[in-house]
């Protein structure tokens, strides 16, 4: 029998399901399904779920349910969910404005690895990035899938200030700076996609679950898809992800 | 108008409720009160909801002006409130005539007080709560502490409407927070990252309230506390009150606007009766942490429930 689930206690309003203890793409795509049918069965008494690589945080008021009823119902749920998908996971395109005064560090990933710019943007562009969760800041997406070959080490020196929706690289991860905040990670680009707004409801534009497709535009496509973000018009282009694992 | 006028900001004073549930999952904290039992008394109180907004006030409290005749509750720490100069007894209701001044002479028990206020303050709700992150600089008023000029709008509960329940707490009821604190908590999610010599530490030892604090955490001084091999995980979820081990050896106990997941072990984590505890602590002050089975946590909790409750009738 697998040890997972595994349940533990985190103080007295909140519990942690671990599914796995390592980062793998099946592990976290049984993380959202778990999180995705909890937020759709809202038990009673569950007040958020937080979904993270290999596990779930559970927050619930132990008064409205034990939690010996709550580990049975999480774990009857898992248990229901079986091997496979309940919902294909949506690819979500992020237009990204490469290299120039938008990824000012993209000549130094390409030196570092020895390959052209126009290579690192090929790269960059040409997989499918997993959203395993967000954190760190408000709309931060933890992304893996990124190719070594364009691995790149952080800045000695974090710069004071980086632009939202910055496009960056530091080691073997990229991500996505959803809001202005200092950091040394390696720019390579930008995405007018305002990906953390408080007062937008949701205030995010990606899910923890998602996958992420970098698609490169130039300077006019840039200026257009944020002008009509500003307007409230821009609808992101997604899709069912085609694959399966 | 129903408004406050901001005369001093103080330390830091900021608008809080009990917190923002739901958007943990997109990185945003929960903030609210950090002595919830504070807000939610000083609430009842004044014939508010538990989940009202008040004003959360650090170590040198604001100076505030009220523009209307309010009724109000000053609890949690003893900042030493003065109304027009009289002093202001804690964790009472007390009526506030129009164009009086309520300021604060300075910390004499715990270090954060909360001015409820009936009505609750009428900031907008940001992802459906009036607290204030200032860190990602939304909610409460216009995402920040308050400051001088600023005008608190305080919603009408109508001044007809009949207030039940306690108008003030029976005095051996009320809190008194010291200088040492003695916090129950649970052990784990990752007690099992720690050797028994760590453990062992970890629960026999006092520890000292350093000056790094803020409404993220607490970091404490103390014997480090031994990992078995590393103090880093694979990232999960991280809540109020967890107690963060990383590779120093020193505990950081986290709070209210702490990050929604993080990559260090958490060797325990406070129950929720006693974080009011860990809150009012300043720099100088003893920590020292007793361990509890979940059961009794929840009865702590329960206790502390039924309490809250025999106020609302």
């Amino acid at each position: 029998m697998s040890q997972y689930p595994r349940f533990l206690p985190v103080g007295d309003r909140a519990l942690s399901v671990e599914l796995g203890d390592s980062i793998s793409e099946v592990t976290n795509r049984r993380v959202h399904n778990l999180s995705r049918e909890i937020l759709r069965l809202v038990a009673p008494g569950v007040l958020d779920v937080v979904p993270t690589y290999r596990s779930l945080m559970v927050y619930y008021d132990p008064l409205s349910i034990s939690y010996a009823d709550l580990t049975s119902r999480l774990g009857e749920m898992e248990g229901s969910l079986g091997e496979g998908e309940t919902v294909a996971p949506r690819l979500v395109e992020i237009p990204t404005i490469y290299g120039g005064e938008y990824g000012p560090d993209i000549g130094a990933v390409a030196e570092h690895n020895g390959i052209s710019e126009e290579e690192v943007i090929r790269t960059h562009s040409g997989t499918d990035y997993l959203v395993y969760m967000m954190g760190f800041l408000p709309g931060f997406p933890y992304l893996g899938g990124m190719s070594e070959r364009i691995a790149t080490p952080r800045l000695q020196t974090p710069r004071p200030s980086i632009p939202a929706g910055s496009v960056a690289i530091a080691e073997r991860q990229t991500g996505i700076y959803p809001v202005e905040s200092p950091g040394g990670w390696r720019l390579i680009g930008r995405t007018p996609i305002s990906l953390f707004d408080p007062g937008r409801e949701p205030p995010v534009q990606i899910e923890p679950g998602d996958y992420l497709r970098f698609v490169p535009v130039d300077e006019s496509e840039y200026a257009d898809i944020q002008s009509r973000m500003r307007a409230g018009t821009y609808a992101l282009a997604t899709r069912p992800m085609g694959r399966s694992l | 108008m129903r408004t406050i006028e901001v005369i001093k900001g103080g330390a830091l004073s900021t608008v809080q409720d009990l917190g923002r549930y739901g958007y943990q999952r997109y990185g945003v904290p929960v903030s609210g009160a950090l002595d919830q039992f504070a807000l939610r008394v000083g609430n009842l109180l004044v014939g508010n909801e538990e989940s009202d907004a008040g004003l959360e006030t650090t170590f040198l409290g604001p100076t505030l002006r009220f523009h209307f005749d309010a009724t109000i509750a000053v609890t949690g720490g003893d900042l030493t409130p003065v109304l027009d100069g009289q002093p202001v007894p804690g964790w009472a209701s007390l009526s506030v005539p129009q164009g009086s001044t309520l300021s604060f002479k300075g910390p004499r028990d715990g270090i954060r007080s909360y001015v409820c206020v009936r009505g609750g303050i009428d900031v907008p709700t940001v992802m459906g709560s009036r607290s204030t992150f200032t860190r990602s600089q939304f909610g409460g008023f216009r995402g920040r502490a308050v400051a001088t000029g600023d005008m608190l709008p305080v919603a009408d509960r109508g001044s007809d409407a009949p207030q039940s329940g306690a108008r003030s707490l029976a005095p051996l009821t009320v809190p008194h927070y010291g200088r040492h604190h003695a916090l129950r908590v649970t052990m784990g999610p990752q007690d099992d990252a720690f050797t028994t010599a760590g453990i062992d530490t970890f629960v026999a030892s006092e520890f000292t309230v350093t000056p790094v604090f803020d409404r993220m955490g607490y970091r404490l001084e103390g014997p480090v506390i031994q990992h078995k091999k590393s103090a880093d995980i694979v990232s999960d979820g991280t809540s109020r009150g967890a107690v963060q081990v990383p590779g120093s050896g020193k505990p950081i106990v986290l709070l209210a606007d702490c990050g929604t997941t993080g990559g260090y072990t958490k060797i325990a984590t406070v129950i929720s009766a006693d974080l009011p505890w860990m809150a009012q602590a300043q720099p100088g002050d003893t920590v020292a942490f007793r361990p509890v089975c979940l059961d009794e946590a929840h009865r702590a909790l329960s206790e502390q429930e039924a309490f809250i409750a025999s106020l609302r009738s």
